[in-house]
């Protein structure tokens, strides 16, 4: 499934907007906020009156000055009438920022970090976004009609908002308060006691902190992020997070750089983190900067699953809650299966070709779309 | 952002000399060394592991250095102390002391119908004047008992046989409730009773007041009957079948029984643990006798040696073992609350194994008499005639006046396992419990001699068992290990484990 496409954008807006998808001429009182989509130019161009933004297929012979206009959008069809999304100037980018029927939205705060992860999906890029960023996502929640069941909100690094990140938590906090807002951080700028008490003091009713930690051995996650001082960090923000309230979340990256002390991570995690509401032990996603680092970070999975097991048990046995996150069920260990949860978003979820012929297909995450090109070589049907 | 990765080398700890964090260490047999940080986090090692560690001589970059490092025991260059994470594991592993006070003993009458040998205190009289607690004293003890600071207390009505003064309970239970509902704290109630003159209309009124029951079940006939005796020799026969009138009543989860062990009993590990399975309890406490009250006196009837007793508790705890992996579930309490201490990050209510002493801290005695002890083993000396552990009279001191007394004070200052000589360096300390009463009435002094010490001798040897149960590793037991610790079943527990 696309979320990005893009095409040639007019000369005649400055800043992106941000507006709701409609495939169909609408009445003229109905289309603030509305970005139409066609195939072709209307020949009554005063049908394009009142909206926010047009995007077309159409090649454009004359640019049309009257309204914000990408043209010669190749691909379209993925957009459907009330998604949210935004038309970048310049290069003209159209993203698709919130599907109403999906319950796999992100409100992406920005593309900064103060990490520099070995693996990391989304790698960061280092120029300032944020104000933009911040006032594209507000702009996104007022445009939200329906509450959403959950949100995430991830990046970059988004922490680094400051004020924004709280101002976005505010407002979801305000028009959706019943919507489970994960948020997915490193977590060192929690160590920080006023940033804390700050998000703290904010009161989401409905919200779960993500955080990573790669080994209970400084140096090793330390090197894993690429950020000195990054566990200290972390471990600290994860407290002063528990002593304010703020419910949290460890997620553990698998790969060959983790999992060898993976059981005695699972026992630190129990023994220093056990506030933590539920731990999930991820695989690998080739996507990013994982590809390069490749030699240093890839184990099969099948060749891993005595660890896994037995980080698995520790941790289970004691009352903590674990899952599994992107491993398929042919390369889990039928004992782990229970914990295995179908974990990858929508639009980014695919299955191979031997999985067609496999009976547990359905119950089966699958893979991300980026794993065709290096998966478990034990992937078969079952 | 920079699209450079650094290498492994470059996170790792500056070239400089580790430090040492507080630990303790002990051998645990010829090959194993177990070594303890200061809240209880351990470390199975080869022996010879603590000299490397102090000597500096451990290899950076080992397993071992890196699990030292995560475990708080070293601390190198290259990481923070996180001192802040040792003091709130600390906070944690001691929260047993907030709130102070929390079981509160009531001793309604000292009358009792058995005439068991190891019992310290009780008397066959049918003299309820003298030996039943009278409305005044039942009053000022409620008032004293809701002085605590806790917000979740318990009272436990206990005798004698508390049944006999059953017009006393009747009194005491809506006044607790009703003071308790005004300062807004939670209260349970237990009775300790042998159960043998229950009546219906008894069982109803603990079911209504949801009161718990804990009775007394010393093994099958032969020994239940030898070690408790009253008019009829039939005391086993009476108390199991108001256990099931019980259960019947006042419903199955909320009749619990305990047993002492005596000289006869210690030949009979299985047969005392068969009867709790045959009696459907899903709970036993392999206990030793108390060296206490009357029980002191007849020590050549019920004494034994220590080592019998560690042996019967082997015995005991293997056929446990065995009843569970059979499918039944039964946990021993013992081994539950010091597996609690040693494979979690918290520690336990139970007031006779803990540091700071759970006397007077975590437990205050009311006698029937209005006499205020530490615990009830203080008030069994003072039968005795040994007044050492009695803080005051609910008639005559406040609430205050007890917990400043002269008495408390001096038990105070033995009560920390942390500073006692022969604890304050064992690794088995965060585990273990300072008794001062124990000390006082074995030794004569409270801080006590350790070497001689059969509280010592007896934990440490337990202690050690459980290690070596648990480095044993076997999946099943572990698994069994846990369900007590979570108060779940081996079921319930392999639903939510990998199986």
């Amino acid at each position: 499934m696309k979320l990005t496409t893009g095409g040639k954008a007019s000369l005649s807006f400055k800043d992106a907007v941000v507006g709701k998808v409609a495939r169909e001429y609408l009445p003229e009182k109905d289309r603030s906020q509305r970005i139409l989509v066609t195939d072709e130019v209307p020949e009554d161009l005063r049908q394009l009156i009142g909206y926010s933004g047009f995007l077309t297929r159409a090649k454009l012979e004359r640019e049309l000055d009257s309204i914000p206009t990408i043209s010669s959008v190749q691909a379209i069809e993925h957009l459907r009438s009330n998604d949210i999304v935004a038309m970048e100037p310049g290069n003209g980018f159209i993203r698709t920022l919130y599907r109403p029927d999906s319950d796999h939205n992100v409100i992406f705060a920005t593309e900064r970090c103060n990490s520099n992860c070995l693996m990391c999906s989304q790698p960061p890029h280092d120029r300032d976004d944020t104000d933009p960023l911040v006032r594209r996502n507000l702009e996104l929640i007022r445009l939200i009609e329906n509450q959403p069941k959950r949100l995430v909100i991830t990046g970059g690094e988004p922490t680094l908002l400051g004020e924004g990140l709280f101002a976005i938590v505010a407002a979801l906090r305000d028009k959706f308060p019943g919507t489970y807002l994960h948020m997915l951080t490193n977590g060192r700028v929690f160590a920080w006691p006023a940033f804390t008490a700050r998000l703290a003091s904010l009161r989401h009713p409905d919200f779960m902190l993500g955080i990573p930690l790669y080994s209970d051995d400084s140096s090793i996650h330390d090197y894993v992020v690429q950020a000195r001082g990054a566990f200290d960090q972390t471990v600290l923000g994860l407290h002063q997070l528990a002593r304010h309230g703020v419910r949290v979340e460890i997620r553990v990256v698998l790969h060959a750089i983790t999992i060898p002390r993976l059981p005695q991570l699972a026992e630190y995690i129990y023994r220093n983190l056990t506030f933590a509401e539920h731990i999930a032990l991820m695989g690998l996603e080739n996507i990013g900067y994982a590809p390069r680092n490749m030699e240093q970070l890839w184990v099969d999975p099948y060749n891993y699953q005595e660890e896994l097991e037995s980080a698995v048990e520790f941790l289970a046995m004691r009352g903590m809650n674990v899952s599994i996150y992107n491993h398929q069920l042919c390369v889990l260990r039928k004992s782990l299966w229970k914990f295995a949860r179908k974990s990858i978003s929508d639009w980014k979820n695919i299955y191979l070709e031997p999985c067609e012929a496999c009976a547990v297909k359905d119950d089966c995450g699958g893979f991300f779309q980026w794993a065709t090109k290096l998966h478990s070589s034990f992937i078969r049907p079952l | 952002m920079s699209r450079v990765f650094y290498p492994r080398e470059d996170y790792s700890s500056a070239d400089t000399a580790y430090r040492l964090l507080p630990f303790r260490f002990l051998r645990l047999n010829g090959n194993d060394e177990l070594l303890v940080n200061e809240v209880g986090e351990f470390v199975i090692a080869p022996v010879g592991t603590a000299r490397t560690i102090v000597q500096r001589q451990l290899v950076r970059g080992s397993d071992l250095y890196s699990t030292l490092k995560a475990k708080q025991f070293i601390v190198d260059g290259g990481s923070s102390p996180l001192l802040d994470l040792l003091a709130a594991k600390y906070r944690t592993k001691y929260s047993f002391i907030e709130g102070f006070t929390k079981l509160h003993i009531f001793v309604v009458t000292l009358r009792c119908d058995h005439s068991c040998q190891y019992c310290q205190v009780s008397r066959q009289t049918a003299d309820k004047e003298t030996f039943d607690m009278s409305l005044e004293t039942a009053n000022k003890s409620v008032a004293m008992m809701m002085k605590s600071p806790a917000p979740h207390i318990t009272l436990e009505l206990q005798g004698g046989e508390p049944l006999l003064a059953f017009d006393v309970i009747q009194h005491l239970v809506p006044l607790a409730k009703k003071q308790a509902r005004s300062l807004h704290k939670e209260l349970d109630i237990v009775v300790t009773t042998n159960l043998a003159n229950v009546t219906d209309e008894m069982l109803f009124y603990l079911r209504d007041e949801g009161i718990k029951i804990s009775t007394s079940l010393d093994g099958p006939a032969f020994i239940h009957n030898a070690n408790r005796p009253r008019p009829g020799n039939n005391s086993y026969e009476l108390t199991i079948k108001n256990i099931e009138r019980a259960r019947k009543i006042v419903g199955e989860d909320r009749v619990a029984a305990l047993m002492t062990t005596t000289k006869l009993s210690l030949q009979h590990p299985t047969e005392i643990i068969d009867e709790y399975v045959k009696q459907g309890f899903h709970t036993i406490f392999l206990r030793p006798l108390s060296p206490y009250g009357f029980a002191t006196k007849t020590r050549h009837k019920t004494g034994y040696q220590l080592d019998n007793f560690l042996d019967f508790y082997k015995r005991g705890l293997a056929h446990i073992l065995q009843i569970n992996r059979n499918g039944y579930d039964l946990a021993e309490a013992y081994a539950k609350i010091l597996l609690t201490k040693m494979l979690t990050p918290y520690g336990t209510g139970y007031v006779d194994l803990q540091s700071p002493a759970g006397a007077g801290i975590n437990v205050l005695v009311y006698n029937y008499d209005g006499d205020v002890y530490a615990t009830d083993e203080s008030r069994m000396l003072a039968e005795m005639g040994d007044y050492t552990f009695r803080l005051g009279n609910v008639h005559t001191e406040t609430h205050r006046e007890i917990f400043t007394s002269d008495s408390f004070v001096n038990l105070l200052s033995a009560s920390c396992n942390q500073s006692l000589p022969g604890c304050a360096d064992c690794a088995l300390q965060p585990y273990c419990g300072s008794d001062p009463i124990f000390n006082h009435a074995t030794q004569g002094d409270i801080f006590g001699h350790r070497p001689t010490s059969n509280f010592c001798h007896r934990n440490m040897q337990i202690i050690k068992h459980l290690f070596e149960l648990i480095s044993e590793n076997d999946a099943e037991t572990m698994r069994i290990l846990f369900a007590w610790i979570q108060n779940t079943t081996l079921r319930e527990l392999k639903k939510v484990t990998p199986s």
